[in-house]
Order: structure tokens, then sequence, then C-alpha cells
């Protein structure tokens, strides 16, 4: 580069517009840092590279606590979709997970409009090419050769940084959909000290939905009764399309294997690691040879384009092989592709970097943000970035860092997951990495997370006051329920007797009714003549509080007792080698963590409640001295 | 694994040697509560209702009934060693009764402490100074890499492999939960309470057989607990003293000379018994002998094996024939004792109503050998599988009973028809309680069966 010149300083310079660069950008500049977002193609901000939809087991969950904290994701969810269902429903309310279909093209406009109307926040199409030292800050130079200043930095560059496709023999480097990548970046972040490493992900084909019979296809619809991903969308929101479900079959076995030789993935070319939740369709026939058959979804990308997403198929084959695979497919028969599917490899950094703030242990006021801090999802991403604008907004104005509970949140989980065990594949969340799942429900997400939203300051005074009434309508009506008795009669006892519980004798409280596992809030109304009208949200709360109250006491007992250790923080400068009594094991990886408190220590594999109660000891001993 | 930082732990305090008198220590916000169900004082007043540095005379018991009388000492926190509400339990010094003492306040809802942990307690507490805190930790280091250790070299053998068995049979169960949740679009097997149950229950059921074969193995190292009892003056103190090869218990004619139950441990052939002597079981109007008989009662009703002395040289009297009647069902072994007199008893009504029946005259030391190969013949019973898994610890047992639990829990949640969510948390409750065996982290093991056992994902 020639020549650089300098045109602005910033509070925070966030270094993508995808899913984490976007929730970050926007805390930010909320929380009153001036604020720039650099994107690599300006039609890009908050694509959907992968399947155009928001939301899903466990995912759903996060987007409800990005809400509740004051994040966009669920509003421009609840703005574009076109399809929306509750799944898991029948499995329990810990797992109950909403999943928008979403526009496309729309998702991503709304998503690049809210950045440009964001005040304090400038959204700007620039290359990054370097990150360097500025005395306490930083200097961003752009392809171009412009230098731009920040206080702080987030990284969130997603499958941009040293991005590279695959598609059978051939390879280039690229972003993904085919934007260019940032090649210069990651040699930058190198000089800083950060472990790259490199991951890969993938996405199945685009097909051309006026070349899919549909005759021969099961139709997914959506749900009849809808309820809005964001606790603030008062709009009701609408099924605008249907999704349909194929299978493969023994052919598309034999054209997979036929091949299996042109593939990247087993012909050593991808050196990334691959996420195990999202195998390539040549994967699982390898590695589950006995399945007969392999299930896919085909997703509409939007309702202005006839492009389909093919969920279940996605492939790093040659365009050849991958087109004749498909064809074996029924209702493919004559498919046409529009965009082919590939494997893209990008360089990622190893979250145990990390502090549970999102901001890089060795290097203040850098901080990393979604894919590029292991993750995978669009869901994950977002979560971070949120967390990570955060953070930078809070030391940038020299505020005490958020560090959100495994006890409280998803998010709390994920983070401490990735920044505490690490991951060796792109981490997606799931329910089952949650110890405390019947208390992380995404029905309370806003009883969990809002008031933490609330005093940071990115929730308004228009939704903290129906999130009070909700609070005081679901306290009412526990507490109604509780002292409602049903006497015992013919009508009752008929209901009950039909759901297969025992009649009852005497009179017996409305609460302990709905607590029997084959009764519920509804089917107990016409006993129940002063019951008001409810937001069916409150009614949720109120009939799951109910039910699983046993259940949640206990869970609540555990995550008090980890919350109670989470206070207990740790000092940074803390020198392992100095404590007397810790085990070299637990020695060694407090050494790698740094952990910044006893409930995260308590998390790392190798350190046993031995070490733990010496970590206590020290503490206190330092304490009185 | 930071279950129980706050929780209230209780140990025997005292070296577990036949000393005169032993301390279980329950320390904790519960200590009262628990020692509340575990001891009644005599005068019936609560512990609650005493203040700190002040004791109550009683019985402790489990839910067998009474174990033992006891001296329950109130320390209300932070006057404590620990710093927390504490309560001392003193009883008489027998490694049995202390244990059965410890383990009614574990079932009570204490937590057995870890070695260290009440000095630990006390220094966070503050009431250690500075200059021990540094020896506290190396105390603490030096238990830990013993523990380490100790589990390390436990990862090979019978138990490992059995915990191991069930650990992965719940993380699989566990899985099968997790990929019908986390994938729900996809065509992941169905899962229903019933193959829960029945999985859950597979699990239970080898829990309990590792549990009892704790107990077992706990009987043979600790021995039988065996009561020798009869009527007054039927020779049960010779009996004893014959088993134990010295004289013990004050013998004289005078019937009922035998007031306190005394304890001795022996080794009979292979098999090992606690025996005690007890005061003859019968009516009587004498106020001191009355507590004695009441003690040899709830003897007979909790011990393991009954030795019944008979006089053969008298009819059975009602006395006799109310013992025989309280035998129904126990591990019993029945003496006919002064075979040197002329036999009257109906031997008859003794061998139809007791497993093994031999005839002794305990006073010529004539009979050792015939009631050793009775009492081993009905020790058969306890007899253990040298092969078979063995927990190594109350503290391996405390895994498996709190896993157990959860099971239980998770059992009731699906027979019951309560969602797979909650029933799948007490799973995971359960594997964490075995994780503390086996050391590994449950959540990734979860995860780790899913992707290999199922082909999920986009």
């Amino acid at each position: 580069m020639d020549k650089q010149y300098y045109l602005d300083g910033y509070d925070i310079a966030v270094i993508g517009a995808g899913h984490a660069g976007i929730e970050a950008g926007l805390a930010s500049a909320r929380l009153g840092c001036r604020t720039a977002v650099f994107t690599i193609n300006m039609d890009w901000v908050g694509n959907c590279p992968c399947n155009p939809a928001i939301g899903g087991s466990a995912k759903g969950h996060l987007v409800r606590e990005i809400d509740a904290l004051g994040g966009e994701m669920a509003r421009a969810a609840d703005a574009t979709m076109i399809q929306l269902r509750m799944l898991n429903t029948g499995k329990g309310p810990a797992v109950h997970s909403p999943r928008a279909q979403v526009d496309r093209r729309d998702y991503s406009a709304y998503m690049k409009h809210a950045l440009e109307l964001q005040s304090g926040l400038d959204l700007k199409q620039a290359e990054i090419v370097a990150v360097e030292r500025d005395g306490d800050g930083w200097r961003l130079v752009t392809r171009l050769g412009a230098v731009y200043t920040a206080a702080a930095v987030i990284v969130a560059t997603g499958t941009f940084l040293g991005g590279r496709v695959y598609i059978g023999d051939t390879s280039y480097e690229s972003g993904p959909d085919g934007v260019f990548p940032a090649t210069e970046l990651a040699e930058s972040l190198k000089r800083l000290g950060l472990p790259l490493r490199r991951f890969k992900t993938g996405t199945p084909a685009r097909i051309d939905r006026a070349s899919i019979d549909f005759s021969v296809l099961e139709i997914q619809p959506g749900d009849e009764n809808l309820s809005p991903l964001s606790f603030s969308s008062d709009g009701r929101v609408q099924n605008k399309a249907v999704c349909h479900i194929t299978y493969t079959n023994e052919k598309t076995k034999q054209v997979i294997l036929d091949n299996i030789d042109r593939s990247p993935l087993y012909s050593g070319k991808i050196e990334g690691v691959g996420p195990r939740y999202c195998p390539s369709l040549e994967d699982k026939i390898v590695h589950f040879p006995d399945k007969k058959r392999h299930q896919l979804f085909i997703e509409p990308c939007g309702l202005n384009t006839e492009e389909m997403y093919l969920q279940g198929a996605s492939s790093s084959l040659p365009e050849d092989v991958q087109l004749q695979m498909y064809r074996t497919i029924p209702g493919l028969e004559h498919v046409q592709m529009m965009r082919t599917a590939y494997a893209i490899e990008y360089d990622c950094v190893d979250p145990t970097a990390l502090k549970a703030t999102l901001e890089f242990k060795d290097i203040p006021g850098l901080f990393g943000a979604g894919q590029f801090n292991g993750s995978s999802g669009y869901e994950e991403a977002a979560a971070q970035g949120l967390v990570a604008g955060i953070n930078a907004a809070l030391s940038v104005q020299g505020k005490p860092p958020l560090v959100l509970s495994r006890a409280d949140s998803y998010i709390g989980t994920l983070i401490d997951d990735m920044v505490t065990k690490g991951c060796t594949d792109p981490y997606r969340m799931m329910t089952s990495r949650s110890e405390y799942r019947l208390l992380l429900r995404q029905d309370n997400a806003d009883e969990r997370l809002m008031p933490i939203g609330r005093e940071i300051g990115l929730v308004g005074d228009g939704d903290w006051a129906k999130f009070e009434k909700r609070m005081e309508q679901k306290r009412a009506e526990i507490a109604r329920l509780h002292s409602v008795v049903v006497a015992p009669g013919d009508e009752i006892n008929q209901l009950l007797v039909s759901r297969e519980t025992s009649p009852i004798t005497t009179g017996i409280r409305m609460d302990e009714l709905i607590r029997r596992p084959q009764l519920d809030y509804r089917c107990l109304a016409p006993f129940d003549s002063a019951r008001g009208p409810l937001p069916a949200a409150v009614i949720e709360k109120v009939e799951i509080e109910i039910k699983y109250e046993g259940y949640i006491k206990r869970q609540q007992a555990a995550a008090n007792q980890l919350k109670r250790l989470e206070r207990r923080t740790l000092p940074d400068d803390i020198n392992y080698d100095e404590i007397v009594g810790l085990r070299l094991e637990a020695r060694e990886k407090l050494k790698a963590i740094r952990p910044l408190s006893i409930g995260q220590a308590a998390g790392i594999s190798g350190v046993n409640p031995a070490d733990i109660t010496v970590l206590l000891i020290w503490l206190d001993k330092r304490r009185k001295q | 694994m930071l279950e129980g930082m706050n929780d209230t732990i209780a140990a025997v305090s005292t070296p577990l040697a036949g000393a005169g008198l032993g301390v279980v220590r329950i320390s904790g916000a519960a200590a009262v509560d628990i020692a509340e169900r575990i001891f009644d004082s005599v005068g019936g007043r609560k512990l609650s209702e005493i203040a700190g540095y002040t004791a109550l005379f009683g019985h402790v018991h489990d839910t067998d009934g009474v174990i033992d009388e006891c001296v329950a000492l109130r320390f209300a926190a932070p006057h404590s060693y620990t710093g927390d509400d504490t309560v001392e339990l003193s009883c008489h010094g027998g490694v049995y009764i202390l244990r059965r003492v410890l383990r009614a306040a574990i079932a009570a809802g204490a937590r057995q402490a870890e070695a260290g942990e009440f000095t630990r307690r006390a220094f966070l507490n503050g009431k250690l100074d500075l200059s021990e805190a540094e020896s506290v930790m190396n105390l603490i280091g030096a238990q830990s890499r013993e523990e380490h250790a100790a589990a390390l070299a436990g990862r090979q053998g019978a138990v490992y492999d059995a915990v191991t068995d069930c650990r992965d049979r719940l993380v699989s169960l566990s899985a099968d939960i997790a990929a019908w949740v986390d994938f729900p679009d996809e065509d992941v097997p169905y899962v229903t309470a019933d193959g829960l149950v029945s999985g859950l229950r597979e699990v239970d059921g080898k829990l309990e057989r590792l549990i009892a074969g704790f107990e077992s193995g706990r009987l043979m190292r600790e021995g039988i607990d065996t009561a020798i009892v009869g009527k007054p003056n039927v020779g049960k103190s010779t009996v004893m003293n014959l088993l134990v090869g010295c004289r013990r218990s004050i013998v004289t004619d005078v019937a009922g000379t035998t007031r306190d139950v005394i304890e001795e441990s022996v080794m009979l052939g292979e098999v090992k018994l606690r025996l005690s002597d007890t005061a003859g079981l019968h009516d009587t109007a004498d106020e001191v002998e009355r507590i004695g008989v009441d003690m040899a009662d709830s003897r007979l009703r909790r011990c393991q094996l009954a030795i019944a002395v008979f006089d053969g040289s008298r009819a059975l009297d009602e006395d006799d024939r109310r013992l025989l009647s309280a035998l129904d069902g126990k591990p019993c072994v029945a003496i006919i004792n002064k075979a040197d007199l002329p036999q009257i008893i109906e031997r008859g009504a003794i061998e139809a109503a007791v497993d093994c029946t031999v005839t002794v005259a305990a006073g010529s030391g004539l009979g050792t050998d015939e009631i050793a190969a009775a009492v081993a013949a009905v020790a058969e019973r306890w007899k253990i599988d040298p092969s078979a898994p063995l927990l190594q610890s109350e503290r391996q047992r405390d895994c498996c009973v709190r896993c157990r639990e959860h099971l239980s829990a998770a059992i009731d949640a699906a027979a019951s028809g309560v969602t797979i969510d909650a029933v799948g948390v007490c799973i995971s409750d359960g594997l964490t309680a075995l994780a503390e065996l086996t050391g590994e982290c449950v959540s990734d093991s979860v995860i780790d069966d899913v992707f290999s056992r199922f082909c999920v994902g986009k």
C-alpha cells in the first residue's frame, strides 16, 4: 500500500456486518458509543448464506434471549418471516423452540436499514486489511489505504477471513455466495498473537422452484397459532409459504459412493474441521451406510424469488455429480440447480483465548464474535455479537463488564462452553448443553434477561412497561389459582376420568389440578368462573410454573449455587504458581484459561472440588491481608 | 461438581476404633433440623429449643429403630468449630454404631463430609487464623492428590467397569432424548416414556446391586451384626465367652446379671461376627433391668443374625415361645445349652422355628466347632462373589445412592406422564452424580453419543 490517509475516529469499530457484527454495532451505538461497522459488500449485510431461517431447537432460545437483552434479530425475523413453527411441542416446555423461515432478501434489507437508521453508527463498505495497536487504542487500515482509529475493535469476520471455497476438484479464494474474501486481515491478526486455525462449513444447492415436481412431495405447513419471536412485536405474524419434505434413496447413495474420490473432504484437500451437526450428504452416506434414506427439506428462499434451499443436502462434490445426485431424489428428477453446493474453509480463533466478556485475554480492547470465535449458526453469532458489543461499549465507558451466567441463559452457556472448554469443531447450541434447561425456557427469556438488558440500557420504556405488566399478571394469576378451590362433583369428575386421572372426593385447589400431567389450564376453564382474560404468553408462563414447580425449584437451587460461586471473582493478575495446594493439572489448566470467577473455574475439566476449595481459601486469605 | 459447597455435612469425628465414646458431627445450615430428625430427647425437648453450648440426653434412631443412647450437644453459629450451626451426637464408641448414626444423618439430609471439610469450612468462616491457612491448603492438596491417585488406580477393575456401564447406558438414554429434541425435524427415533422407564429400571437395578454388594462387602469387613438372645440365665454370656474365647461378660447364676449390651468382634471360620450379649429377654419389674431388656429387644429387631440360646434342661416357657415367634424370618442359629444335664426341652418346636439348631454344653467348652459350622451355614446368605464389583468407599456408595434418587425421580416422572424434558433433566442429574466417580463431562459425552449414533444435521 503506497499511501495511507486518516479518515475518521470512532469509539468502537466492528469488522463484519453479518449476524454477529450487526448486533455488536447496534448494541454499541445504542449504548452511546460512536460506532463504525465495516462490511466487505454493502449488499450482503445480514446475509443468510445457508438456510433462510432464524431459530430452531435451542437456537430459538437464543433468539428470544437476544431479544430480551435488547438485540435486533427477533424483530427482524418477525418483520420478514414467511413461515413460523414452534418445534418440540409435546416434548415439554423446556425444549419448545421457535423457528421462522424468513425472506432472505427482506431480512438482509431490514438489517441494513436498521444499521443505517441507527444514530451514532456509520455503515461502511471497506475491506479491513490490518488492525494495529495505536497507543491505548487501535488503527484499522482499509484496502484503499484509509485509516480509522477506534478505542475498541470487534472482529466478526464470519467465513470471510481467509475464505476458500471447495467444489469437487476446484477451489478458490472466496467468501460465501461468491463475495470476495478478506485475504490480508488474518496475517495482521496473527501478528497480534491470535491463535488462528481453520474450520470449514458447507451449504447445499439452491434449486429452481419450476423444476420441482411438488405433486410427489410431503407438505410441511407452518403452525396455526403463531406468536412472534420478539417480546416487543405487537403485530400478528402470518404464514405465507410452505416447505416440502423428500428423501434420498439407494440410487443417491450409489451416485455418491461412485464419486466419493472426487470429494475434497475425502481426497484430503480440505484440512479445516467441519461441524458435526452439519454433515454433507456424502458424510452422512459414509458414516451411516446402513441408513436407507436421508430426509431433505425444500424451503423457499423468499417470496420474490424462485430459488429454493435444499436443507440436508450440503455437499462439496463436483457440480456434475451434485446434479446427478439430486436428480435421483423424488420430486427432483428434473431439477435445475441455480447455485451449486459448496464447502467453505475459513480462519477462526481458538475461543479459549477469550474472556467470558469476549475480549481477548492478552489484548485489551480487542473483541471477537460469531463464527470467528469458532461457533456456527446465525443465532450463535448474533448472541456473541450482542455480548461483545455490550462489553466493548462498557469497557470504553469504563464500566464493569457483563458476564452472563450459565444459570441465566443459553447465551451464557454458549460463551462459557466456548471460552472455558474450547471447541474442536464449530460450536452449535443444543438444549442438552444446558444443565439448567428447565429454567432457561423460551417463554421466560424476558424474565431472565430483560432486567439485565434494562439495566444496561438496551430495553426501552415501552418494552419494560409491557414486561412489568406481564409479570404482575403472572403473579396475580398464580396467586389466584392457589386460592380457588374446586368442589367435587359429577362434571369435574367426568372430566378427570375422561382424562385418565383420579376423580376428587374433597375440594381441591385449582393449581393442584393444573399440576396433574393429564390436565391443563384451558381444560379447567369451566370450573373456574372467576378467570379473567389473559394474554397467551402469560397463561403459558403460569401453567409452566405451576406444572413444573418441583423441578424448577430443584434446578433453581443448583443454579443459585453456581451464581454464588460466580460472584467470587478471580483477579486477572493471579499467579497460580504461587498458590500452594493446587494440583499440577489444575494449575496448568487455570493458567491457560484464566477464569474470571470461581464459578467459571469449576467448569474447567481437570479442576476438581479440592482445587476450588484451595482457590476459595486463597481468595479469602488475600482479602484478609 | 459444585454440589455441596453449602450443604450440611456430617462425619464421624472421633477415631473409628473401639473407643468408649464416639462423636458424629453434623455441621451446616440444616444441622439442627437433621439432628432433630434422628434424635429424640428423653424429656421431649427439641434441639431447636435449646441454646448453644447446651446438651440433651436421649436416643438416636434410624428407620429401623433406636440405634443407641446419645448426648446431643448444640453449637449455634458462629460459635462452633466450623462457624456454622453444628450438632455433635456423642454415642457409644463402637464402629458399627457410629457408622449407623452417620448413615442415619445422611439419610436425613446431610452429606458425608470430605476429608478436611470441617477445617476448610472453619477457615472459610474465619475461624482459623491466616497462619493456619497455608497448612490447610497444603493438606487439601495432598488429600486430593491421594484421592486422584486412588481414583486412577480404580480405573481398572470391576467397579469401574460396572459404573462405566451404568454411565454409558444413561448417556445413551440422554442422547436418545437429546437427538430427538435437538433435531426435531429429522427422522430420529421417537422417545417413549415406556422405553425410558425400562432403560432406567435396568440401570437402577445395576446400581441397586452395586450398593447391596457394598453392604455385603462391609459385612465381610466389619462383621455381621449378631445378637445373642434368650431369656435370663440360659447361658448367653457363657456362649459369648465360648465364642470369644475369654471371659468378657460377667457370668453368675443369678438371673439378670448382664445389664449392658457388650460388643465383641470374632472370626468364626471365615465369617466375622460382631457379637453382642444382651440382657435376658423377659418381662421384668426391676426398673434398672427394664432398660437393659428394652435395649435387648431393639437389638434383636435390628441385628442381622440372632444366636438364640435355650436351656435344654427345662421345658419351653412363655418367654422362650415369645422369643421363638420374635425370631420368625430372622437369620438365626438356635443353641440348646446345658447338654450335660438331662434334656427336657421340646426340641422339635425350636427346629421348626429357626434355620439351624445345635446342642452344646457351653460351660464345659464343648460345641464351639458345631456353633461355628452352624453360623457359617446360616451366613452363606451374605457370602459375596469375590469377582463381583465392590464399591470401595462410602463416597462411592453415596454417588450411587444419589444417582438412584435422580433415576427414581426420572422413572416417577416418566411413568406419571410428565414431559420428556423434565425426565431428561433428572437423568442428567443422575449422570452428574455418577460422573463424580468416572470424572467425565456429562454434556460432552451426551453430545458425542448423539453424533456417533444418529445421522442428524442439515
